[in-house]
C-alpha cells in the first residue's frame, strides 16, 4: 500500500519550549560558566594591553576603539586573535553532546513522544547555542565598549560603532558554523568523547594546518607559484578558494576588512585597479560591508549546509533510547 | 466509550533493509483494556511501539491510534498517548517537577494545567513528598514511578508501557501494577511490553504473543492456554503411589502430564477430568488431593516456543 508521507502540524510545535530549556541549561551550567570566565579573562587582558599600547601612542589612528581590538601587545595575541581561537572551542563545547547526550540519558524517546517534531528538537538545541553564545559575545562586546569609554576616555564614532556592530555579527556567524559541525557530529557518534574529538580534529585542521595544506593544493591544482614574470594570478586565486574553504580564513577576512578600515581589497590586487586609489585611505563603513559580504554569507551558508546534513541524519536515525 | 477501539493496526509492516522487523501485524485495543505484549527480544514489539507512536514509520500497512494516524498525525497522536520507555532517562541537574513541566509544556498543558496535575501526579505514584528533589538522588525504581507520573499527567487515552516493571523490587512492582489497574478504571487504554508473564498475566486483559515480526498467538490467557496447552483446563493432582504419570497419561482426554516435584503432577486435558482422574486413581494409589490450576502464562509461552524450537528442528 502507497504511504502518505505528509504529515499533520506543524514541524515548529514545541521549538520555543527546547530553545527556553536548552538556553536555561547553558547559561546554568558550570562548563559554560568556565568557558565564558576563560574568555572574558583573556580577551579582556588582550583589550586591556591594547589600550595601554594605544594610550602611549595616541593620535596615530583616528580608529582609536578598533585598535582596541586589532592591536597586540606581547605576550598576548589581539582581542580578535584570540576570539578566532577561543570562538570554536565554545561552540564545540556548547553541542558536542547535544543530541548524543539525550540518548545516552534514554530521555530522547520521552521527550520526542511528546507532541513535537525531531525539526523542533535539533533547531531549538541549535538555536539555544547560538543564543547562549550570543548573550556571551555580546556581554564581551559590552564590556569591551565599557573598558575603552573608561579608559581612552572618548566615545566610539558611529562608524567606529558600525564596524564593531559588524564585527560582533562576523563573530556570531562564526560560532554558528562550529556549533553547527559539534551538533552535527552530536548526531553521528553516540559518544559525546567522539563527537568532541571529531569537531576538535576539524577544528585544530583549519586552525593548525590549513596554512600549510593550502600551498601544496594550489600546486597540485595551478601549477607552481612562481612563473617567469613573478608571482602566477592562477596559483594566487586557487590558493584564496582552497584557503576560504575554511571558517577561520573568512572570519579573519571579515575581521580584517571591518577593524582596518584602510583595507581595499581581500584577494590579490593588480596594477591596474590601484590607479587612482588613495593607498592608506579608510575605506566608508558601506563599503567595507560590500566587502565582507561574500565572507559573512559564506558563513551563514556554511552553518546552514552543515545544519542541514544534521537535520537529514537525524531525521534518519532510530529513537529506541 | 468502553468499547470504542482506540488502537488499531492493520497489516503493519516494518522492515529495515534485508530484516522484516514487524510483518504484516493486526491488533486491537479497546478503551479501558489492557493488553500485554510479549516475546522475545527482537520479535517485534518495541517496533510496533515506535510505529504505534509515530516514532518510526511503516513500511507498509496503517495504524490508527486515539482516532489518528500515527503516520501523517502524529502530534496528535502523541497529545493523547503516554509513553513509559524501558528504563526511562530524566534530566539528572533537574528537579522531578522540572523535568515533568517540561515535557507537559511540550504537551502544550498551560502553567496552571502543570501546577494542578502535577501534584494529583506525584501524589499517585507515591512521590509526592520528593518532588522538589533533583532526580540524580532518585532510585531507578523512584525513576519509574516518575516515568508513570508523566504519563499520568498527560491524562492520556492510550497509555504504552514498556517493560515498566524491570527495575522495581517486589513490593515496588505490585504498586506499580496497582497504578497501572488505575490507568484501566481512568478508562485508559493500557498496551504493556514486558517480559515478567507473571505480572502480564495478573494484569492484562488480553494478550498478544510475538514471534519473528508477527503475533503468533493473541486473546485472554484461557484462550491461549486453550490453543497451546491443548486444553483450556490444567488440573493439579497430589497422589502417592507408582507409574504416577504413566497412569494420569493413560486417562482419555489428558494431553499431558508434567511432575511438580514431591507428589504434585500437572495435567493438561482437553475438558475437565478431575471425576475420571479421581476414579482411576483412588483404588490404585493414596489421592492425597485434586483441582484446577490456573493456566499459566508461562506455561503457554514456555510450551509455545518449545513447539516452535521443535518445529524447526
Amino acid at each position: 500500500m502507497p504511504l502518505n508521507r505528509r504529515r499533520g502540524g506543524s514541524p515548529w510545535t514545541g521549538l520555543g519550549t527546547v530553545v527556553a530549556k536548552e538556553t536555561a541549561d547553558h547559561l546554568s551550567s558550570a562548563r559554560m560558566r568556565i568557558l565564558e570566565a576563560l574568555v572574558f579573562l583573556t580577551a579582556l587582558a588582550a583589550a586591556y594591553a591594547a589600550i595601554r599600547a594605544i594610550r602611549a601612542t595616541i593620535g596615530e589612528s583616528p580608529f582609536l576603539f578598533l585598535r582596541l581590538l586589532t592591536l597586540s601587545q606581547d605576550p598576548l595575541p589581539s582581542f580578535i586573535a584570540l576570539l578566532g581561537f577561543l570562538i570554536p572551542l565554545v561552540a564545540i563545547a556548547l553541542a558536542f553532546d547535544s543530541v548524543n547526550g539525550e540518548f545516552n540519558r534514554r530521555t530522547m524517546s520521552r521527550i520526542l513522544a511528546q507532541p513535537i517534531y525531531r525539526d523542533a528538537l535539533l533547531l531549538g538545541k541549535f538555536f539555544a547555542g547560538l543564543l547562549a553564545l550570543t548573550i556571551g559575545l555580546v556581554s564581551l562586546w559590552l564590556l569591551v565598549l565599557g573598558l575603552g569609554l573608561l579608559l581612552l576616555g572618548l566615545p566610539p564614532s558611529t562608524e567606529e560603532f558600525l564596524r564593531m556592530l559588524g564585527f560582533l555579527v562576523a563573530t556570531i556567524a562564526y560560532g554558528g558554523v562550529w556549533l553547527a559541525l559539534a551538533l552535527l557530529f552530536s548526531v553521528i557518534f553516540r559518544a559525546p568523547a567522539t563527537a568532541a574529538l571529531a569537531a576538535l580534529g576539524v577544528w585544530l585542521l583549519f586552525a593548525l594546518f590549513w596554512s600549510v595544506i593550502t600551498p601544496l593544493l594550489a600546486t597540485v591544482i595551478a601549477g607552481p607559484p612562481e612563473g617567469v614574470f613573478g608571482p602566477r594570478l592562477a596559483y594566487l586565486n586557487t590558493q584564496q578558494i582552497i584557503d576560504r574553504i575554511s571558517p577561520n580564513t573568512l572570519y579573519a577576512e571579515t575581521a580584517l576588512a571591518l577593524l582596518h578600515p584602510a583595507t581595499r581589497a581581500l584577494g590579490p590586487v593588480l596594477i591596474s585597479q590601484l590607479q587612482g586609489a588613495l593607498l592608506g585611505a579608510p575605506l566608508p563603513v558601506s563599503q567595507s560591508f560590500i566587502l565582507i559580504w561574500p565572507q559573512l554569507t559564506g558563513l551563514i551558508a556554511a552553518t546552514i549546509v552543515i545544519f542541514a546534513i544534521a537535520y537529514v541524519v537525524f531525521q534518519r536515525q532510530e529513537i529506541r533510547a | 466509550m468502553a468499547d470504542e477501539v482506540v488502537i488499531r493496526a492493520e497489516g503493519l509492516t516494518k522492515r529495515y533493509a534485508d530484516t522484516l522487523a514487524v510483518d504484516h501485524i493486526d491488533l486491537e485495543v479497546r478503551a479501558g483494556e489492557i493488553v500485554g505484549i510479549l516475546g522475545p527480544n527482537g520479535s517485534g514489539k518495541t517496533t510496533t511501539i515506535l510505529m504505534l507512536l509515530g516514532l518510526t514509520e511503516p513500511t507498509g500497512g496503517r495504524a490508527e491510534v486515539a482516532g489518528f494516524d500515527p503516520l501523517r498525525e502524529p502530534l496528535e497522536v502523541k497529545r493523547r498517548v503516554g509513553y513509559l520507555p524501558d528504563q526511562v532517562g530524566f534530566y539528572d541537574g533537574l528537579s522531578a517537577r522540572d523535568n515533568l513541566a517540561y515535557t507537559a509544556r511540550l504537551a502544550g498543558l498551560s502553567r496552571a494545567e502543570i501546577d494542578q496535575r502535577f501534584a494529583d501526579a506525584l501524589d499517585r505514584v507515591g512521590l509526592g513528598d520528593v518532588g522538589r528533589a533533583r532526580v540524580s538522588t532518585y532510585s531507578q525504581g523512584m525513576r519509574q514511578r516518575l516515568g508513570l507520573a508523566e504519563v499520568l499527567m498527560k491524562r492520556p487515552s492510550v497509555a504504552i508501557l514498556d517493560e515498566p516493571t524491570t527495575a522495581l523490587d517486589p513490593h515496588s512492582t505490585q504498586e506499580f501494577l496497582q497504578m497501572i489497574r488505575g490507568l484501566k478504571a481512568d478508562g485508559t487504554a493500557v498496551l504493556l511490553s514486558s517480559h515478567h508473564l507473571d505480572q502480564v498475566q495478573s494484569v492484562c486483559d488480553r494478550v498478544a504473543l510475538f514471534n519473528r515480526g508477527r503475533i503468533a498467538l493473541s486473546g485472554s490467557v484461557t484462550d491461549l492456554a486453550g490453543r497451546v496447552l491443548g486444553g483450556g483446563h490444567v488440573i493439579d493432582v497430589e497422589a502417592r503411589g507408582p507409574g504416577m504419570v504413566d497412569r494420569l497419561a493413560a486417562i482419555p482426554g489428558v494431553v499431558r502430564v508434567q511432575p511438580l516435584g514431591g507428589d504434585r503432577y500437572r495435567v493438561d486435558c482437553q475438558r475437565d477430568l478431575r471425576a475420571e482422574i479421581a476414579r482411576e486413581l483412588a483404588p490404585k494409589v493414596d489421592l492425597l488431593g485434586i483441582d484446577f490450576a490456573a493456566p499459566s502464562l508461562n506455561e503457554v509461552y514456555n510450551r509455545y516456543f518449545e513447539e516452535q524450537r521443535h518445529a524447526a528442528q
